[in-house]
This record gives structure tokens, C-alpha cells and sequence, in this order.
């Protein structure tokens, strides 16, 4: 018989395990435990002081009251707009960086997107709110131009809350799509145009497809930002933004319902997985090979 | 005569304060290999690119089938382009690469397939259509780069060092094939390379490229046995290069002197006086061997030497001697007869060589003092 201690198999799992262990206990106690702890807290239901029940009660009732799903929808579809606008933005900007600027002015034009995210977010939202609050610089503007007769409040609408999730999520489209895109060969653009493609064929049939593991990464990383962001849609759309993420707080924080809230939580973390999941099968890609970009 | 595939008159290419290509003129005929030689730097790959259509000429014009490409965007040019890493598109199989082109061209999907797999089929890939480019080799991926090219049917193929990538094997079975798929499509090639045996083996003519300028057009034979310039010399081929001063120059042989006092005969090419500095070039299979001055054809000088080194290299075998009096270097192709095969380092030999086979030209600037 061979000792096992011994084996250099076994020796070598052991090495695995103990430089694995911060990540698994990492992962075990800050994000499977707690998880695990709401899921039970979703799945009971309040019958007396201190008296609970199982019950799929919260989740009923997210169905049965309109405005829960209504908020639940809204936040999505802005979600995925908020997404779809960043991307048309952050693929020009990243084309810049990774092809067009040469040596300084692309790691210049990298800082220049960088810079803002060495403020805190709340400041920087505050910042918008002074630029387009009624009072604020823009409305100001407005009038002098002649363009409205008065202040207009540019806060509070949806367009605005769309303008802040973009701002915030611009950093996390541009990085992997700047990546992505500098490790495309530009022979292959020079080919395609020398095979008689024009600007559009090029991007359809080269760079998107080459670039396309760098867009979903990019992505998945603004959705999953935007869909769990709480101060954006709280601070620029006030009491009009309806954020599923304000739902969850008012649980939890206003309404001390921790059971409701926590069933919240799980239906947006279902809700992200579901939406990351279609997109994946829409745009072909394997998470895998995604991670890997991001 | 039909008029020529490609006429550039007086290109001009300037980089900053360079000038990369320097008011070129040529003409390439319709259904010939046309390679440009030179070496790295010399401004081949500005031309090509301004062929191609991705760089602007500051001077001249370019003529593609008798049409100015002034102003024409690559993907409106009849020519295509082998690009020097190939550039297959990894994205696609190897049938899709190959029906790019016809796509961009608005051809429908069933003749795309049709017209895409019969060329597959003319290089040779028949099956390969619905492979990833990954799974080709070196060869393979060659060849569907041309054949992508090809099926579009161009005026001009232009080819960007395509066998650079290649190793020494594969690259000899490429340059056969290469040349056998001009044959066969008699398509006109143009060829950039700085490998002078791709560019003898493969071309019906060639430039030779240096500093933005064209040393010398004409056969592969022209260059090699009738150089134009010691740059030609230098470059196209092995050649023994011995720099000095015509102590002679009445007719068409000059009689040279070595700074260090060894006296050549060689041929005069353009203008030379007595008393100017010349570059003198022996091929290493002019020059004849012997263990015994008398073995040598006595109408030729006949020059002592020591053997340095032996080159076995099969067929290309060749000795490195040194010159008796001046320790110079000087090569000799070694006959394949076997009659040296015996030859040590430090044996004493004669050589000799006819002086009309040899080239003598006035030295380039400021190459008069230094030894090749």
C-alpha cells in the first residue's frame, strides 16, 4: 500500500485547496451564507410575534400587487436600454483608444475616462444634480440661449436616470471592449477592405464578431451594475424612478419586512441571471469564453 | 502589345523628412510574375501598400489595367492582396473566407458556394471548406489566402512576403507552387520579397529595390549575370566583393590594386578612369580551383591562396580562402566532382578567374574604404 501523504497527487491537491482557501471562504462566508440565510427568510411567512411559517406568501404577493412587478418590468427594460446606450457610446470611444490614438494619446484618452471614477459616485451624481437641477447650471443656460422661457427641471425624469447609468457604467463597457479590440489584427481589416468590403461590412463581418466576447462581457458588467445601482436612480430620478433596488431598501430598511425583501432580492437576482442567460444565447457566446474577457 | 496590368509613373512617397519611394516608373505586362527585391527598409512595402490603395502617392500616378488609380479606395481596385501574415479571417471557415469577396460583390449565396469550392478545388482544398482556419497548416493556409484573392477574379494579385512566415522546407515546396498557380491562372503577380532566391526562382522580371529607387529591372538572368550596380551585385547572388584603385583602365578589362597591393582584372561596367576607386565582384563559380597553379587555364591571372575553411553544404559547397600576400577573404564554389572533397584548412591552393566574368564598378560614396 502507498502512503498517501506521500503521493505527490495528494500533495499536489493540497497545495490547490490551501491557496484556494481565501477565495472559498470568501465565497462561503460572504456571499453562499448570507444567500442561503435570505433564501430561508424568503420562503417564511409572519404569523405572530415571533412566530413563523413556511410559506411562499412573499412571493405571492410580489405577483399580486401591480406596482411590485410594474417596478420589477421598468427596471429591466431600463436596464437594457441603459446597456444598449453605453455600448453605442463606449464602442466608438474604445475604437479611438484601441485603434485609432497611437502610444500617449491612448493611454491619455484611457486616464480621461478614468479619471472621473477617482470621485466617489454619490459625488459625482450630486455634480448632476447641480448641472441640471431647476435652479441648476443647465436650465440656467436654457434661458440665456433663448431655447425655453424658463428653468426647466431636467431631474427626475427617465432620461435623466438613463444619462446617470450610462456616466456610471461608461468605464466598465470601455475596458473590455478596448481590450478586445486591440487584439484584433488590423491586417484582417486591411484584407476585408482589400476584398472589396465597405465600412459597415467590415464592422458586421470582422470586428463585432472578433470583438463579440469583449461586448458581452462588457455588457453583462453594465447590466448587472445598472439593474443593482440604487444611488443613480434614487438621487436623479427622485420619486418618479420606481428602481427595483428602492423596493428592496423600503423592505428591509423603511418597512423592517425582511422576509418580502429578501424575496425581492432573490426575484432580481433570478431576473439578471435569466436576462445575462438570453443574452448570451442571443449574441452566441459561451459565459466561459466571456469571463474570460471581462 | 496589350497594354500593361500595372504602370506607375513617377510615384513618390515621403515619410517626414524621408522619402520612401522615389519617383518610380515601371510597367508590369499582363500575365507575369514581377517581384520586388530589396532589402528590409527599402521602401517595396510602401509601393505594394500604394498599389493596394492604402497609402496615397504624394507624386506620380498609378495605372491598373490602363485605368489611374488616382483616388480609388481599395475595395473599388481590381487587385487583391496576399498579406504578409495571411490574414484569414479566423471568424470564418475556410469556405467563407474564400466567398468573402464575392459576397462584398453582391453575388448570390448558391454561386458563392459554387465559385468559392471550385477554387478550393483548383489549389487543391477541395474538403476543406468547412474547416476552421486553425486547423490548416502553413501551406494550406497559404494557399486559401491566394485562393480567396483569386476568386475575385483580379487584375493584379500582389503578394507581401507571403513565405516569410514558412520554414526553409516548406517555403522551397511553396515558391514551386507558387509559381505553377501563376502558370496556371495567368493572373499577373506582383511579388514583394527581400529573399533573392524567391525572387530568381519565381519572376519573369524584377526590380531590385534600394533607398526608394530601382536599382536595376530586367530578368532574373540580367541580374545575375549582368549587374548594373554594386548594389545589384551585392545583393542578387553570393559574390566576392574586393574594393581598390584601376591602375589600368584602357578598353573593356581594368586592372585593379588593393589598398594592400593585390592586383585583379575584371570587366568595367559604365564609366571608369584610370586611378578611380572601384568595387570589383567574383561570383564563387567563376573562380576556378587548383592544388597546382599549372592545373589552372593559363591565359587567366592566376592568384595564390590558403584554404580558412571548408563549406560543406551538399551541392552549394563552397572553400573560403585567403589570398596568399593580403590575407583577404575570397570564396570559391567548390566543383561537384569530388576532386577537393579532401581539401584541409591550411592547405596551399591556386585559383584564377576570367576576368570578363568578373564586374568592376566606380565605388559608391563612402563605400570606397570599407571591405565587404
Amino acid at each position: 500500500m502507498r502512503n498517501s501523504a506521500l503521493d505527490p497527487r495528494w500533495h499536489g491537491r493540497l497545495a490547490l485547496g490551501l491557496l484556494l482557501a481565501p477565495a472559498l471562504l470568501w465565497l462561503g462566508a460572504l456571499i453562499i451564507l448570507p444567500h442561503v440565510d435570505l433564501a430561508v427568510l424568503s420562503f417564511r411567512e409572519r404569523i405572530g410575534p415571533r412566530q413563523y411559517t413556511a410559506s411562499l406568501a412573499q412571493y405571492k404577493t410580489f405577483f399580486a400587487e401591480p406596482l411590485y412587478w410594474h417596478v420589477f418590468l421598468r427596471t429591466a427594460a431600463m436596464s437594457v436600454i441603459a446597456t444598449f446606450l453605453t455600448l453605442a457610446l463606449a464602442f466608438p470611444i474604445a475604437w479611438i483608444i484601441a485603434k485609432l490614438a497611437r502610444g500617449r494619446a491612448g493611454s491619455l484618452l484611457f486616464i480621461i475616462c478614468l479619471i472621473p471614477f477617482w470621485v466617489s459616485e454619490t459625488v459625482r451624481t450630486l455634480g448632476w444634480m447641480i448641472l441640471l437641477r431647476e435652479s441648476g447650471v443647465l436650465p440656467a443656460m436654457l434661458v440665456k440661449l433663448g431655447l425655453t422661457a424658463m428653468p426647466v427641471e431636467l431631474l427626475y425624469r427617465d432620461a435623466t436616470i438613463l444619462v446617470g447609468l450610462v456616466y456610471t457604467s461608461l468605464l466598465f463597457m470601455v475596458v473590455p471592449l478596448v481590450s478586445s479590440l486591440e487584439s484584433l489584427d488590423n491586417s484582417l481589416i486591411e484584407a476585408a477592405y482589400d476584398l472589396g468590403a465597405g465600412g459597415f461590412a467590415i464592422l458586421r463581418r470582422i470586428v463585432i464578431p472578433h470583438a463579440a466576447p469583449g461586448i458581452t462581457a462588457g455588457c453583462i458588467v453594465v447590466f448587472m451594475l445598472t439593474l443593482g445601482n440604487y444611488l443613480t436612480p434614487t438621487l436623479l430620478g427622485g420619486k418618479n424612478s420606481q428602481w427595483f433596488t428602492e423596493q428592496i431598501y423600503t423592505q428591509f430598511i423603511t418597512r423592517f419586512n425582511w422576509e418580502q425583501g429578501a424575496a425581492f432580492g432573490f426575484l432580481l437576482l433570478g431576473l439578471s441571471t435569466a436576462l445575462v442567460m438570453m443574452g448570451l444565447r442571443i449574441s452566441g457566446q459561451r459565459f466561459g469564453d466571456v469571463m474570460r474577457r471581462t | 502589345m496589350s497594354t500593361p496590368d500595372l504602370v506607375a509613373d513617377a510615384v513618390v512617397k515621403r515619410f517626414a523628412d524621408h522619402v520612401a519611394v522615389d519617383s518610380l516608373s515601371f510597367s508590369v505586362e499582363r500575365g507575369s510574375f514581377f517581384s520586388i527585391l530589396g532589402p528590409s527598409g527599402c521602401g517595396k512595402t510602401t509601393l505594394l501598400r500604394m498599389i493596394a490603395g492604402f497609402i496615397a502617392p504624394d507624386g506620380g500616378d498609378i495605372a491598373i489595367g490602363g485605368r489611374s488609380m488616382r483616388d480609388v479606395a481599395p475595395n473599388r481596385r481590381p487587385v487583391n492582396m496576399v498579406f504578409q501574415q495571411l490574414a484569414l479571417f479566423p471568424m470564418m471557415s475556410v469556405g467563407e473566407n474564400v466567398a468573402f469577396g464575392l459576397a462584398r460583390r453582391g453575388v448570390g449565396r448558391a454561386d458563392r458556394v459554387k465559385r468559392s469550392t471550385a477554387m478550393l478545388e483548383r489549389v487543391g482544398l477541395g474538403n476543406a471548406a468547412d474547416k476552421r482556419v486553425d486547423e490548416l497548416s502553413g501551406g494550406q493556409r497559404q494557399r486559401v489566402a491566394i485562393a480567396r484573392s483569386l476568386v475575385l477574379e483580379p487584375t493584379l494579385l500582389l503578394l507581401d512576403e507571403p513565405l516569410g512566415a514558412l520554414d526553409l522546407k516548406l517555403r522551397e515546396h511553396m515558391k514551386i507552387e507558387l509559381k505553377q498557380l501563376q502558370a496556371s491562372f495567368g493572373t499577373t503577380f506582383v511579388y514583394i520579397t527581400h529573399d533573392q532566391s524567391e525572387a530568381l526562382v519565381l519572376s519573369d522580371h524584377v526590380g531590385v529595390m534600394s533607398h526608394g529607387r530601382f536599382e536595376q529591372l530586367g530578368t532574373p538572368q540580367d541580374l545575375y549575370y549582368r549587374p548594373q550596380t554594386p548594389f545589384v551585385a551585392g545583393f542578387v547572388g553570393a559574390n566576392n566583393r574586393i574594393v581598390g584603385r584601376t591602375t589600368q583602365a584602357d578598353g573593356e578589362i581594368a586592372e585593379i590594386a588593393t589598398a594592400d597591393g593585390w592586383i585583379v582584372r575584371a570587366l568595367t561596367t559604365g564609366a571608369i578612369a584610370a586611378g578611380d576607386a572601384v568595387e570589383v565582384f567574383v561570383r564563387p563559380e567563376v573562380a576556378i580551383l587548383a592544388r597546382n597553379a599549372s592545373e589552372l587555364p593559363p591565359q587567366h591571372p592566376q592568384h595564390a591562396g590558403e584554404v580558412q575553411s571548408v563549406l560543406f553544404d551538399g551541392a552549394n559547397s563552397a572553400v573560403l580562402l585567403q589570398e596568399a600576400r593580403t590575407r583577404r577573404e575570397f570564396r570559391i564554389a567548390l566543383p561537384q566532382t569530388g576532386q577537393f572533397s579532401d581539401l584541409k584548412p591550411q592547405e596551399k591552393v591556386a585559383f584564377s578567374f576570367d576576368p570578363s566574368r568578373a564586374v568592376c564598378f566606380a565605388a559608391r560614396a563612402g563605400a570606397a574604404g570599407q571591405d565587404a
